[in-house]
This record gives C-alpha cells, structure tokens and sequence, in this order.
C-alpha cells in the first residue's frame, strides 16, 4: 500500500468514526466530517458537470465545432445568475421559463405513457390476454392478484367519493395491499442499510485496523 | 414584462414539447434532442453553479460575522477549494488522482457511513411502526419481515422463504407500486398542466 492510500484509509477510518459518534449525540466531530462532506460534494459536482456536460455539450460545440446556436442556452444559464442580485432578480425567470416549459411539455406525453398507460396495460392487458396465452391456475389467480391490488388501491386513492359503502370497503383491500407494498419497501431498505453498515465495519476491521492480516 | 413574458415562454414551449412528441416527422426530432435532450443539462450546470455561489457567500458571511460554529462553514469552504482546485484543467480535471483520492477517502466513507447510520435510527422507527396492534400493521410487519429474510441463510427453508418472498415482490407489492407510479404520473400530468396554463405560478417566487 503506498504512503497516499496509507493516508487515505486512516482519513477515511477518522471520518467513518466521526459520522458514527452522532449515535452518542450530535457533537463537533460529528459537525467537522458533516460540514466536509457538504464542501467536498459541491465541488465533486461542479467537476463532474463541468467535464460531462457544460465541456462536451455547449462549450466543444460553441467553440470547437462553430455550432453558434449552442450559445442560447449558455446565455440562458449566466442569467439564471441575475438571482443572485435583487434587482435583476426578475431576469432569472426567463432561462427558469425556458427550463419549465421543455420539461412539462416532455413529461407530459412520457409520464402519461410510462407510468399511467404502460402501468394501466400491465395490470389489465394481461388479465385480458389469459385466453390467449393459456396461462395455468397460478397465473391467473396471479394476475388477478395484480388487478384486484392496482384497482383496489386506485380507490383508495379516490378521493371525490367519501369512503363509505362499498367504495369504502374496496378502498380497506387497497390500504392492505398498499402496507404489504410498503412493508417490503421498508424490508429493503433496512437490508440495504445494514448491508452499508457491514460494509463499512468490514472497512474499519480489515483495511484499517488490518485485523486477520 | 417581469412576469407575462415568462409565462408565455412557458405557455408556447410547453404546448410546442407536448405537440412534438407526436410529429414523427425530422425537424421534429432534431429540435427535440437540441432542445429538450442539450438546453436543459447546459442551463442546469448554471443553477446548480448558482447554488454553489450561494452556499460560499452564506459560508464566507458565517466565517466574516464569527457566527455560531463559524468554523464549520470554513470547513465546508476548505473543502469545496480542495476539490475545484484538484480538478482544474492543469491538475488532470476529473481524472486527476486528488480528486479520486478526495473521493475514495473522505466523499465515500462520509456517504456510506451516513447510509449506514439510518440501519440503527430505522430500528427504533420499526419497533414503533411494527407493533401489531391492527390488521393493516401485521400486514406492513410481515411483508417487511418476509423480504428481509430472505436474505438469510435458513438451511431447508431457505428455498420455501425466497419463492414467498418472490411471490410478495412479484404480485402485491407490484400491484400497490404500480397504484403508486399511476398515481404519480397523473400528479406530474396535471402539475405540468397547471404550470403551462399558468395556474401554478410559485416557481417565479415575489417580485
């Protein structure tokens, strides 16, 4: 291991060790590797922007390539800079405009596609389609359990007719089959942590404290 | 001026997006991957830049007035240079071996460890959510219950443990994220709707 990794890792060990005394209590150690992580970040993201998007895709095209109309969106973005001041402040709603207005007008037709119809299509288009595929006992009972589950949830999420009756009843299935979605949600989660926390005790043991070595 | 102009921007080019994206036609695409794929990374580094300007004066005003923990924003403006500097052009940009170092040492470990963290805090959040006390909460406690083991070794009910679990992931669970996800994009629809039509409008904050 060189003199630099050698660093590195008990840098790395000292900072791991400072995030985990926040289980004590919150305290300057805590604070110091929490504050770091904000400058370090920041600038990690102005890098990487810069080299992966604003290099390749204005600034190469602008001045390398002689692509002049790469110069609008550059212009856009130094005035979303007028915020920074209060009487230019104003100024900035014209590249946020510009900004707002492709991204609704996008999201409108690929929202709609992938997550109403293409969602709507899986849930109902295989029930329909069965026949057709000749699909077995557990299949169906299956893609039932998807239909029932999306419609029944749907109603839960109804809100223009009071939750009473039947509609009240049908939206009880749709809580039910919503906490089993989010239990294994939670499930996940909580596997992901402690597979980070393992990760990072298997960091402090082996690589730092060289326990085995 | 400061404000009707803004809005129809968005107006004509909201429409203009929306209509588009049904016109197969060359134009068309070109505009589409120019403006709707190139403008809006390029004017996001700007915003994202912007938030970085904010975040050094706010710091440097901290450090200036010896506001209380002033020394943490010098943290945080100590490393913001630490890692521009290691990534100017001259140093090897985002290649260069400082800002891999930064990364592997001190950006990594932070984020992993603060991940890590939650699996203790998530803990004490389950004992309080799980207690079965109603059939919607035994509901939650299982399904977590059943995805968590199975990532346990069980021996012979090891198998047994993953097809149910498969099953949970497989069926319920997507029903209810597939309720979700529709719910979701008719929420993105109508939000996008209403700021074309300029009835949301508290993006522009005051004059």
């Amino acid at each position: 291991m060189d003199f630099m990794t050698s660093v590195g890792v008990w840098v790395a060990a000292f900072l791991t060790l400072s995030i985990f005394s926040f289980l004590y209590k919150d305290n300057p150690f805590y604070k110091f590797a929490e504050h770091l992580m904000v400058g370090v970040s920041a600038g990690y993201w102005v890098i990487l922007l810069f080299y992966n998007v604003l290099l390749p895709d204005a600034i190469d095209p602008l001045f390398t390539e002689g692509k002049w109309y790469y110069i609008i969106p550059l212009i856009l973005g130094l005035l979303m800079w007028t915020r920074l001041f209060k009487k230019t402040a104003w100024i900035s709603r014209y590249p946020l405009a510009f900004y707002l207005g492709i991204a609704t007008g996008v999201a409108i037709p690929l929202e709609m596609k992938a997550k109403v119809i293409e969602q709507l299509y899986g849930s109902v288009g295989l029930v329909a389609q069965m026949h057709e595929m000749d699909a077995g006992f557990g299949t169906v009972i299956n893609n039932v359990v998807i239909l029932i589950g999306v419609f029944s949830s749907l109603i839960y999420f109804f809100f223009s007719k009071e939750h009473t009756g039947i509609t009240g009843r049908v939206s009880q299935v749709g809580i039910g089959v919503l906490m089993i979605g989010f239990g294994a949600s939670f499930g996940f989660t909580v596997m992901a942590r402690v597979s980070l926390l393992i990760e990072r005790v298997q960091f402090l043991l082996f690589e730092w404290l060289k326990f085995g070595a | 001026m400061k404000r009707q102009i803004p809005l129809t921007i968005i107006f004509i080019l909201g429409l203009f997006m929306v209509f588009q994206y049904f016109v197969p036609h060359e134009t068309s695409e070109f505009l589409y991957e120019f403006i709707a794929l190139d403008w809006p990374p390029i004017i996001g580094v700007f915003a994202l830049a912007l938030g970085i300007i904010s975040l050094v004066r706010v710091s440097i005003k901290r450090v200036r007035t010896r506001d209380e923990n002033w020394q943490y924003a010098l943290v945080t403006l100590i490393g913001l240079a630490a890692m521009l500097t290691a990534g100017l052009p001259w140093f090897g940009g985002q290649t260069s071996p400082v800002v891999q170092w930064q990364f592997d040492f001190i950006m990594r470990p932070i984020t992993a460890t603060m991940f890590s963290l939650l699996a203790f805090f998530i803990a004490s959040a389950a004992y309080r959510a799980f207690r079965a006390r109603s059939v919607l909460a035994t509901l939650l406690l299982l399904s977590a219950v059943i995805v968590m083991i199975r990532f346990f070794p069980m021996g012979p009910f090891t198998e047994p443990a993953a097809a149910t679990a498969d099953w949970v992931l497989n069926y319920p669970n997507l029903a209810a994220k597939r309720a979700i996800l529709i719910g979701v994009g008719l929420g993105i629809v109508s939000t996008a709707l209403k700021i074309i039509l300029g009835v949301e409008r508290s993006y522009m904050g005051r004059d």
